[in-house]
């Protein structure tokens, strides 16, 4: 429990002008601006976006530049501002085989309709700090060009199901449930499972789908398919009675293609996670597909004792804003909790004291 | 409404949503005299949830929203046009919803036609991310073995 303590107004406002300045830094450097951190500092709006579960660039950028960076804090800012709007209503389904492929890599097929096409990656880099970006100075090559590609780039996933050789999707037209309407219960349906994990915190999944890698409700995975690009969304208002084109949004999609899973009736065929995320989000998108699989355990009749696999765990644990709130209430004046804590001790103590003496007194009688 | 009314007011939606405010004001300028038109409903930010599916192709879960703007707008003609697209920008989604309402008036060729260069350059910036991306695609040759 902590309890409402008057007298800090002042200090809690000098405190806060004083963050705004250190929020500015030295005057004397130019003020970043929110579409340079949306234009440059792309991959970060692109996580406040997936885990802030909110698409809008520059709400994301500006929530970064408000939070001076802190990426948790910029998620939480997008959380709260997002309850200040009304919902028009939900989008159709995105198609993602109709994506503009900016980005597509599959580890298990070389060859495939569409090719493997690299796009803007940090794949294959060296990982050496550039330092003439610390100067300011060349402009970057500008680059390379080619034909068009003709053709479209089907889901992987599309081409082994043609021999059944791959857990297919299928669609019984159930009505997907919506966690920011109704709060999480347990078991919960793959839908909301994933609809959590989209928003998850990265690194937390990043863990957890690695603790599968080593063992800890192994699943083997490989990655199938990995695409990033833009995409259309539509959606129909009631008034219109048609879909309206929306604009169109950048996403990341993986399909993780894991072990073995057969029945009686059933040969045994690889089963499949599946991930999402905002913009070019790959260790994201690659994380959640491998825990979505691993979170499947039981559909499968797998022993599931590892801590990717219990979705109670995963899924109260996975939402950092929710996270951040308790740990950081630490924060807060708990005085009065501290105080009842400290008197308890001091009794224990006591009493402790008590029993020491009597018991020096009995070994001298 | 006819499908071909419905295609061709998707089609300058469409342009709409994914052109600059600018190129909007642009071809609403161009396509002056207009007719007056009042608010129908007064434009207004919001979310809509969008929704994926599991594998890509199954059932249907939400993954996260979007902000969207909308706005609807009666022209003196009696249309009345609508606009509902990404972002935060009132201003434009009721420019998009006057285009929707010429649209409905008639008035549709002369539409596309004063949003040609916004479909223009929308068109350009991505056949430029097409080749830049198709530079990118894996050649793959296989090494002589030597081993026949």
């Amino acid at each position: 429990m902590y309890v409402a303590v008057k007298g800090g107004e002042r200090a809690i406002e000098n405190a806060h002008r004083l963050l705004a300045a250190k929020r500015r830094g030295p005057t004397d450097t130019p003020e970043i601006s929110v579409e340079q951190i949306d234009s440059q500092l792309a991959l970060s709006v692109d996580r406040v976006m997936t885990e802030g579960s909110l698409y809008d660039r520059g709400l994301a950028a500006l929530a970064i530049k408000q939070a001076r960076g802190d990426l948790i804090e910029a998620i939480f800012l997008v959380r709260a501002f997002r309850t200040t709007l009304p919902r028009f209503g939900v989008s159709e389904p995105i198609d993602t085989a109709a994506m503009d492929a900016e980005r597509r890599v599959s580890a298990t097929f070389k060859d495939m309709p569409g090719g493997q096409v690299l796009g803007p990656t940090f794949d294959y880099t060296h990982r050496l700090l550039d330092f003439t970006l610390a100067t300011n100075g060349e402009a970057p090559p500008s680059p390379a060009e080619a034909d068009e590609l003709v053709g479209g780039m089907p889901r992987v996933t599309d081409l082994l199901d043609a021999q059944s050789l791959i857990e297919r999707e299928t669609d019984d037209g159930a009505e997907a449930g919506d966690l920011t309407r109704e709060p999480l219960d347990f078991p919960a349906d793959r839908d909301l499972r994933l609809q959590a994990l989209a928003r998850g915190d990265e690194g937390f999944l990043l863990a957890l789908g690695y603790s599968t890698q080593r063992g800890f409700g192994r699943t083997h995975a490989f990655t199938g398919e990995i695409r990033f690009g833009e995409i259309e969304v539509e959606f129909a208002p009631e008034e219109l009675g048609f879909a309206v084109p929306l604009g169109r949004i950048s996403l990341t999609e993986c399909q993780m293609v894991t072990q073995f899973t057969g029945s009686a009736e059933q040969p045994p065929q690889f089963t499949r996670g599946y991930g999402v995320a905002f913009g070019q989000s790959e260790r994201k998108a690659m994380s959640m597909a491998m825990v979505d699989r691993a979170l499947r355990a039981k559909e499968f009749d797998e022993e599931a004792k590892s801590p990717a696999q219990d979705e109670e765990f995963v899924l109260t644990h996975s939402d950092n804003v929710a996270a951040t709130g308790f740990v950081e209430h630490l924060k807060l004046p708990h005085y009065v909790d501290f105080q009842a804590e400290l008197q308890l001790l001091r009794r224990l103590r006591e009493e402790h004291a008590e029993r020491e003496d009597d018991g020096m007194r009995e070994a001298a009688e | 409404m006819t499908p071909e009314l419905i295609e061709q007011r998707r089609d300058v939606m469409r342009i709409c949503a994914d052109a600059r405010a600018g190129e909007l004001a642009a071809a609403l300028d161009a396509l002056s005299p207009l007719p007056d038109a009042s608010d129908f409903r007064t434009p207004e930010s919001g979310l809509v949830m969008l929704r994926g599916r599991m594998g890509g192709d199954g059932r249907a879960f939400n993954f996260g929203e979007a902000t969207v703007t909308r706005a609807a707008v009666r022209i003196d003609t009696g249309e009345v046009g609508h606009a509902y697209q990404l972002g935060r920008d009132r201003a434009k989604a009721r420019v998009a919803a006057i285009l929707d309402a010429l649209v409905q008036s008639g008035k549709a060729n002369e539409v596309v036609a004063a949003l040609a260069p916004a479909s223009r350059r929308i068109a350009e910036e991505r056949a430029l991310v097409r080749r830049q991306t198709a530079a990118t695609r894996v050649d793959f040759f296989t090494m002589t073995r030597g081993e026949d």
